[in-house]
């Protein structure tokens, strides 16, 4: 239906350094068994933050809060492996409204931007300083600018590119199942013209 | 305007401008026709709740092809029974999509089908997978079906609604890449060696935002099933999809299944067919060179399959955090052979490595040995028919006579949601295509080898190369 529009996320960030951060990481295939939305919290990084009795652990993410602290700032090849959909379903469920990587899966990023989580991809030196920002200072703010395409932090600014089409789904909140719905004509008449 | 010379095309540009239902402009993407959506319970069930949501129907039940694979039971029961589930979760999944399926006219493979198994598996034995093709599924081996000439890609579930209400998929055109592999695989080195070194050299997001094209020698001698295990692991580097153009070989693997045209209607198809391929002096974005004939049997090392090595070969002594980090999780040592390293679960199975070919391979290895002790080997064949087929050469016999589980047809191992997975710390060699850190249970550690090597490694009850016992038994 129709998504909220998304023009920016402003917050602090908390950090994945890890590079190839696969989907099974983000969620594992035990916790695919919903056949409903909304209830991914606790699976979300779940072998990374609960003990084999399924007790939360000492692991830092287990000490985020992400209603101060909703940019993931992740590494490299974010989000890579598996399609499933409930990798974006499980960060936002956990409260993550951004993530800035230098590189993410490409699947991910496409499901992402169908669930109002927005992928910053940044250039690896940028992305490299605002790591070490953050984490010389917990406490940056981080901007990510999903209409100017820019993420900025105290002293660091680069540019990011998104597929126009996701931006715009973002920035005004359009449904994509509605557009493609509005080019039925368009698809009867491909479907006509095939022998 | 006068009409201009064509240009060289890719197979890829070929197929993906076949199927644009309207183009892409900088604004929006391509909207793309989808021939062949197949269809599985973990998936789906958000996107079937979306057009219930919306009020709407399916636009093509018959292009839409379900069957229940993921999260089904692998324990043995009569043919037709239905099974025992790991949880009520899991049986609540199949239990809608067969609903699902019910209420929009889609033809499900189910418990009662002599032809349910792995998605990837069976849309090509079907013949439901044919070349030119836009095929996808919410799955990211989808590519397996690249392996006939099709465009085939996962997409995820908001995606899959997309496609079950419309038939299209907005998409931008991805960057070409070819792989192209000289030589020849030495005897005793397979598809999945192959895949596992391709991947090694590629890395694992080497490939992100490209289609793959394999191609050259090497590729074009492998049978239909070796393709599959080849484009199955595509996406382990990256790429959206993985082609190889269609052949003699191609043609005869699908002359007489049940859902490919038959007589002159497949002969028509065939004549098309044949344009299907990379024009010369084409051009690539990328391209990478492989000499087959210069590989080993590989084994991983890390929780990555980009962290593959020859068999022989020791772990990266140089390392850089991640190596570090994937060693540590896996009890390796930076510069340690791995060779000898004590295992506990072998899985012979999973849409990369469940064929027949898979089967045999690893039976002519275990025929007339017996799995070491205090292995556990699970078989798990990828479909219904592969069951039936195997268990007609006596290939069930030779696993049993070993010591290893004979299974229904599933997942099973591979992804672990069935409830079919290892133990905590246990090292599980795996014919399945990710050794992510929990993929098949949690603190399981996962080695990614061939049907040959897991099943030498069964027998050894360690980390074997198979190419040994290959020879005392005249296999190789
Ligand atoms: S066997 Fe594994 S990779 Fe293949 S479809 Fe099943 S879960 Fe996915």
């Amino acid at each position: 239906m129709q998504p909220e529009p998304i023009t920016q996320v402003s917050s602090r960030a908390f950090i994945v350094a890890e590079e190839n951060v696969d989907t099974d990481q983000i969620i594992p295939a035990r916790f695919l068994t919903a056949t409903e939305r909304g209830s991914l919290a606790d699976a979300c990084f779940r072998d990374w933050r609960f003990a084999k009795d399924d007790q939360p652990n000492g692991h830092p993410l287990n000490a985020v809060d992400t209603a101060e602290r909703a940019i993931l700032l992740a590494g490299h090849n974010f989000g890579c492996g598996s399609s499933r959909e409930h990798a974006p379903w499980a960060l936002r469920d956990f409260g993550v409204r951004a993530v800035v990587t230098s590189g993410a899966g490409d699947i991910f990023k496409s499901n992402a931007a169908k669930n109002g989580l927005v992928v910053a991809e940044i250039g690896r030196e940028a992305h490299g300083a605002l790591m070490e920002a953050v984490a010389a200072d917990p406490d940056t703010e981080i901007t990510v600018d999903v209409e100017g395409l820019t993420v900025s932090a105290a002293g660091v600014r680069a540019s990011f590119d998104l597929e126009p089409f996701a931006r715009t789904c973002l920035v005004q909140g359009v449904d994509p199942l509605g557009f493609i719905l509005g080019r039925t004509e368009a698809i009867a008449a491909y479907e006509a013209a095939r022998p | 305007m006068a009409p201009r010379p064509s240009e060289p095309k890719t197979l890829f540009d070929k197929v993906w401008e076949a199927h644009l239902a309207l183009p892409e402009t900088g604004e929006n993407p391509g909207l793309l026709y989808v021939d062949l959506h197949l269809v599985h319970e973990v998936t789906s069930p958000q996107a079937f709740a979306e057009l219930a949501a919306r009020g709407l129907t399916v636009r093509r039940p018959d292009r839409t092809f379900a069957t229940m694979d993921h999260s089904t039971p692998t324990t043995p029961r009569p043919f037709g029974a239905r099974p025992v589930y790991s949880s009520p979760a899991t049986k609540k999944q199949v239990e809608t999509l067969e609903e699902n399926c019910r209420r929009h006219g889609i033809e499900l493979f189910g418990w009662d089908s002599p032809d349910r198994g792995i998605v990837h598996v069976i849309g090509p034995e079907l013949g439901l997978t044919r070349p030119g093709m836009t095929i996808v599924c919410g799955d990211s081996h989808t590519s397996t079906h690249g392996a006939f000439g099709a465009l085939a890609f996962g997409i995820g579930t908001t995606e899959v609604g997309h496609v079950l209400a419309t038939q299209c998929v907005l998409q931008r055109r991805p960057k070409t890449m070819r792989v192209n592999v000289e030589g020849r695989l030495p005897v005793g080195v397979t598809a999945k060696d192959l895949a596992l070194a391709i991947i090694a050299e590629v890395g694992a997001g080497g490939a992100a935002g490209h289609a793959v094209e394999y191609a050259g020698p090497a590729i074009a001698a492998l049978s239909m099933e070796e393709r599959m295990t080849v484009c199955n692991m595509s996406i382990e580097m990256g790429a959206r999809a993985g082609m190889i153009a269609p052949d003699e070989t191609t043609f005869a693997f699908l002359r007489g299944r049940d859902r490919a045209p038959k007589g002159a209607a497949f002969e028509a198809e065939v004549a098309r067919w044949r344009t299907l391929k990379t024009d010369p002096g084409a051009a690539f974005d990328a391209e990478v060179t492989i000499n087959a004939s210069r590989l080993s049997p590989m084994i991983t090392w890390g929780a990555s399959p980009d962290m593959a090595a020859p068999i022989d070969q020791p772990t990266p002594a140089v390392t850089g955090p991640d190596a570090d980090k994937a060693l540590r999780y896996m009890g390796f040592k930076p510069g340690e052979t791995l060779l000898g390293e004590t295992v506990h679960t072998v899985f012979i199975g999973s849409c990369t490595n469940s064929r027949l070919s898979d089967l045999r391979q690893a039976a002519a290895v275990m025929a007339g040995r017996h799995v070491g002790p205090g292995v556990r080997m699970i078989v798990v064949p990828g479909s219904e028919r592969i069951k039936k087929a195997a268990e007609a050469e006596g290939l069930d016999a030779v696993f049993r006579t070993a010591g290893a589980e004979w299974r229904e047809p599933g997942c099973s191992m591979c992804i672990a949601m069935n409830g079919d997975m290892g133990r905590p710390g246990e090292l599980v060699v795996s014919t399945s295509n990710r050794n992510f850190a929990g993929r098949q249970g949690p603190g399981v550690r996962t080695v990614l080898a061939s049907p040959a090597t897991a099943a030498a490694s069964a027998v050894a009850g360690a980390i074997a190369d198979p190419r040994r016992l290959m020879e005392m038994c005249g296999a190789a």
